[in-house]
């Protein structure tokens, strides 16, 4: 047999067993003990030629309905942004998509540079003074954050804010369970975390206080205030941001963060039904020794040659093994490039102006649709891109009728939050149009 | 030849965009007026202005800068670099894959779960297991997810197992996988030919035993001839046995780890299943049970119904959700079009020719360079620089001599039980006349050893960088650009 991605001919198979010294390619087995052997073909479907396999792939995908043949106004945690048209093209570049780990840097040294500049492009975003070159995604991101405040604080308990998404909470009850860290849980009132109650539950116990900004709501935190409660028991402060909304707030860094992670996906990164995704990493000097995951790192070569190198690699599996700061290895580096690739498109201007119009959008969006009598505002926290508004009927029944007229509505929060059975989380981005918004006002309006 | 090429912010000037986005077209209302003022960014975040010729000349140097399987031969032992077809490429680039938001509504994504449904079958058949989840997104993440899972089964048998057996020839993401499963780990020492010594196995399993992990076909490119016996031990001990698939490309349609007595397995769709690696990721980990470990399964399940699939939840024993989402779909998708492509003769036929590539290797370059094993490898052999040391010169260099030959040196002073280690895994992509050009460039490196050993020591000569100084890299981190100050 010959496939497209086997080059062996039969003569190629026999004169190589010749060379081997072998009677049959059976023979190269001869470890594996025959009562393991699996005496019957794979059952598996018979292999598709190329055009077969465009053909049913092209079923499978049309059994689908994406964003891009419906409106979306559905975010909490995946983002329908613009991606330029100068990504793709960038990290579809086969030496960049095809390569390993940069473990030999002399020949890396384009994609090293490419994270290095990453890595700068998160910190300056982020204000933090360093970052590293990827994580998993936002949920996993947080995770790791938490388990590298325990080391740090030297305490085993983590306060999060409930505001946080669901879903990165639901990955740190996982993570934590078997690493050892507790956690505890704070309230959000009016869409914010509860200060006040935060104040009541931290202790000299608390190695670190997770809160989501702007948070699982859409609203934003007082990081401010947060920073100053946090700090004052000597604990870590841990945020998970929306690095378009850095477009136009205060970045983390500004008010004494101690660790910034979040979601990479809106930089660049299609929505791809979950993954892959980006979980960006921020922090301090002062910690970088302590921090998870791969990171590069300037230097020269012995003629002086700027170059880069993977470095701190004494924190990591391959050298550390069991005392490792993270098991990480394969990361998500190619996200990396897609959204250094994003930020260098878009630029100073750009992001602004997409952060900008995200916000500017969603409040239009937010005074039209809680003008609708039947409709009514959840908060009064201010908000980035998303909000949350009391549906007449019930959520799912209100995403029926949208999705009829080629929308996807807001999320159904009731599914997450008992007392918000009812509501409903908008996301408006950048990249839907008035005439869409006013679609969806309409829409609302006839329920 | 050496060049430094100039960063993004060295080309950045004021005013310069490479996109150009609309105009804002809903009335709009100060940005104060909106949000409290003290929230509001005081300065600009400084990201670079660059032109979109600019930007697409930038990248396309680095590109240039980077090698990747596409580039050339890429034997890079334990990482199964072999060809990531196009079609794949494409397929997840689909705009019903690409385009859909991991919160739809169930009628929007049965495409989506048909396939992932589908992939967790395959998957389930080629690694002999009951059931699959595909939401590790690494094979590190495969690793967390399947001691989770020991852990969560343990638990519920009312034991606090806590001790997880790893042969000191194993990567290094098993033991750091254990510390983050809040386990210990207990490291027994290898025979010499990386297979486990039956007699350090029996005298540390016992009633804390958690797991034994295994990588089998062994880091060293040998099948463990013992497994049964080996499965033996730590299930009579109560404890469960976990493959580690960083090596399955040798055993497709072969040998199953079900079949061989393992409970838990990861694969690395990024290796076996010819998905990219990106330079260091995505990849993606899926993890195969055993039906007795099937009520832990990580949360949402994909359940098929009829002819409809849905996501369920509502599993009280789940270790709970490992991941943000589904996994990384886009991988998943890659791979399932691979497998699909390949159907089960091929799958077979790609294990087979990956060990005759790697015993086609070995059996050439046995004699100048040395094996410590006279046997027959499996998909990667290890070679080291034993004879060359005489002459000073290291498998460090001779990776490095490698370089100016064009070719991605082997994994190199890995596995860590052999000395000087080169572990070549020529992927079943890879065609005899580009064997046979690589064993060439290996057989002249051995030569400039003996004859001219400062050709090979002061190698690479024809990169743009020569070898680079990691030690001022990290004793003195630079791991960000600033702004220059005047």
């Amino acid at each position: 047999m010959i496939r497209s991605y086997l080059p062996h001919t039969p003569e190629d198979r026999r004169d190589m067993l010749a060379v081997i010294g072998a009677k049959s390619v059976e023979e190269l087995f001869c470890d594996i003990p025959a009562a393991v052997r699996l005496k019957r073909s794979l059952n598996l479907p018979a292999a598709l030629s190329e055009p077969e396999l465009v053909r049913h792939l092209e079923k499978m995908a049309g059994q689908n309905s994406p964003v891009s043949e419906m409106i979306c106004f559905r975010g909490a945690g995946a983002y329908d942004h613009y991606i330029p048209s100068v990504v793709d093209p960038i990290i579809s570049r086969s030496e960049f998509y095809t390569a390993y780990t940069q473990y030999q840097p002399e020949i890396a040294q384009g994609y090293l540079q490419a994270l290095w500049e990453y890595q700068s492009l998160i910190a300056i975003l982020t204000g933090m003074e360093m970052a590293t070159s990827s994580l998993y995604d936002g949920g996993t991101a947080l995770a790791e954050a938490a388990m590298m405040a325990c080391n740090v604080a030297e305490r085993k308990e983590v306060v999060v804010s409930l505001a946080i998404h669901p879903h990165y909470r639901e990955v740190l009850a996982t993570y934590g369970r078997d690493w050892g860290f507790q956690i505890v849980e704070v309230a959000a009132t009016n869409g914010l975390t509860e200060i006040e109650q935060l104040k009541k539950i931290i202790s000299p116990a608390t190695a670190a206080v997770l809160i989501q900004t702007p948070n699982f709501f859409g609203s934003i935190e007082d990081l401010q205030e947060l920073a100053d409660v946090v700090h004052n028991v000597g604990a870590l402060l841990v945020t998970s941001v929306n690095p378009i909304s850095l477009g136009i707030l205060e970045p983390p860094g500004a008010f004494g963060v101690d660790i910034v992670v979040g979601e990479g996906q809106p930089l660049g990164i299609p929505l791809s039904f979950g993954g892959p995704y980006l979980g960006f990493f921020a922090t301090s000097e002062k910690l970088m020794r302590k921090t998870p995951g791969r990171i590069v790192g300037q230097t020269s070569d012995y003629e002086g040659t700027r170059g880069y190198v993977l470095t701190l690699q004494a924190r990591e599996q391959h050298i550390r093994r069991e005392k490792a700061t993270s098991n990480i290895c394969s990361n998500e580096a190619l996200c990396s490039l897609a959204a250094a690739v994003y930020l260098c498109a878009l630029g100073k201007k750009g992001l602004q102006d997409t952060a900008s119009q995200c916000t500017q959008k969603a409040h239009y969006a937010f005074r039209k649709i809680t003008a609708i009598k039947k409709f009514s505002p959840v908060f009064t926290s201010p908000f980035f891109h998303e909000f949350v508004v009391r549906c007449p009927i019930p959520v799912s029944e209100v995403n029926v009728r949208l999705a009829e007229k080629g929308m996807i509505g807001g999320l159904d929060l009731g599914r997450y939050y008992s007392e918000l059975v009812g509501c409903m989380l908008i996301c408006v981005t950048e990249k839907r149009t008035r005439e869409e918004i006013d679609t969806l006002i309409a829409g609302l309006e006839a329920m | 030849m050496r060049q430094s090429k100039s960063l993004i912010f060295e080309m950045s000037r004021p005013g310069r965009r490479a996109v150009d986005l609309p105009e804002c077209d809903v009335p709009t209302e100060k940005l104060e007026s909106l949000i409290p003022q003290k929230m509001i960014r005081k300065s600009e975040a400084a990201l670079p202005e660059v032109s979109q010729q600019d930007l697409i000349r930038h990248y396309t140097a680095l590109s240039r800068r980077t090698f990747g399987v596409d580039s050339g031969f890429y034997p890079l032992g334990s990482c199964t670099m072999k060809y990531n077809p196009k079609i794949n490429e494409s397929a997840c680039r689909l705009a019903g894959f690409a385009n859909l938001h991991p919160l739809q509504d169930p009628d929007d994504i049965q495409g989506a779960l048909a396939v992932l449904h589908d992939m967790e079958i395959y998957l389930a058949e080629i690694a002999g297991m009951d059931a699959v989840t595909l939401q590790p997104v690494a094979g590190a993440h495969g690793e967390l997810t399947g001691l989770k899972l020991i852990r969560a089964y343990h638990r519920a048998r009312g034991e606090n197992r806590t001790q997880v057996i790893v042969p000191d020839s194993a990567h290094g993401t098993n033991p750091a996988t254990a510390t983050v499963c809040g386990l210990e780990t207990v490291e027994i020492k290898s025979n010499a030919d990386g297979s486990i010594d039956l007699a350090a196995l029996r005298s540390v399993v016992g009633p804390n035993t958690a797991a034994l992990m295994l990588t089998n076909p062994s880091t060293l490119g040998l099948f463990e001839t013992q497994i049964c016996e080996i499965a033996q031990i730590v299930h009579d001990a109560g404890g469960l046995l976990y493959y580690d698939g960083a090596n399955a490309n040798a055993i497709m349609g072969i040998a199953r780890p079900g079949d061989t007595g393992f409970d838990v397995v990861h694969f690395n769709l990024h290796k076996t299943f010819s998905t990219p690696h990106g330079g260091g990721g995505p990849g993606s980990g899926p993890v195969g049970v055993k039906k007795s470990l099937v009520p832990f399964l990580p949360v949402p399940l994909i359940v098929k119904e009829g002819n409809r699939y849905r996501l369920d939840e509502d599993l009280p024993q789940s270790i709970g959700r490992v991941h943000s989402f589904f996994g990384n779909f886009g991988v998943i998708v890659r791979a399932y079009a691979y497998i699909r492509t390949m159907g089960p003769d091929g799958l077979r036929q790609v294990s087979e020719d990956a060990v005759l590539n790697a015993n086609y290797c070995l059996a050439q370059l046995k004699k100048d360079f040395y094996s410590p094993f006279s046997r027959y490898c499996m998909h990667e052999c290890v070679l080291t620089s034993k004879y060359q040391k005489a002459n000073g010169v290291s498998t460090l260099d001779v990776a490095k001599r490698l370089l100016d030959y064009g070719y991605h040196p082997p994994t190199i002073y890995f596995p860590l039980i052999v000395e000087e280690a080169l572990m070549i895994e020529p992927a079943e992509t890879e065609s005899r006349e580009t064997m046979d050009a690589f064993i060439d460039a290996m057989k002249r490196i051995a030569a400039e050893s003996a004859t001219d050993p400062q050709k090979v020591t002061g190698a690479p000569f024809s990169t743009v960088v020569g070898r680079l100084d990691q030690v001022a890299a990290a004793r003195k981190p630079v791991l960000r650009w600033k702004e220059p100050t005047a």
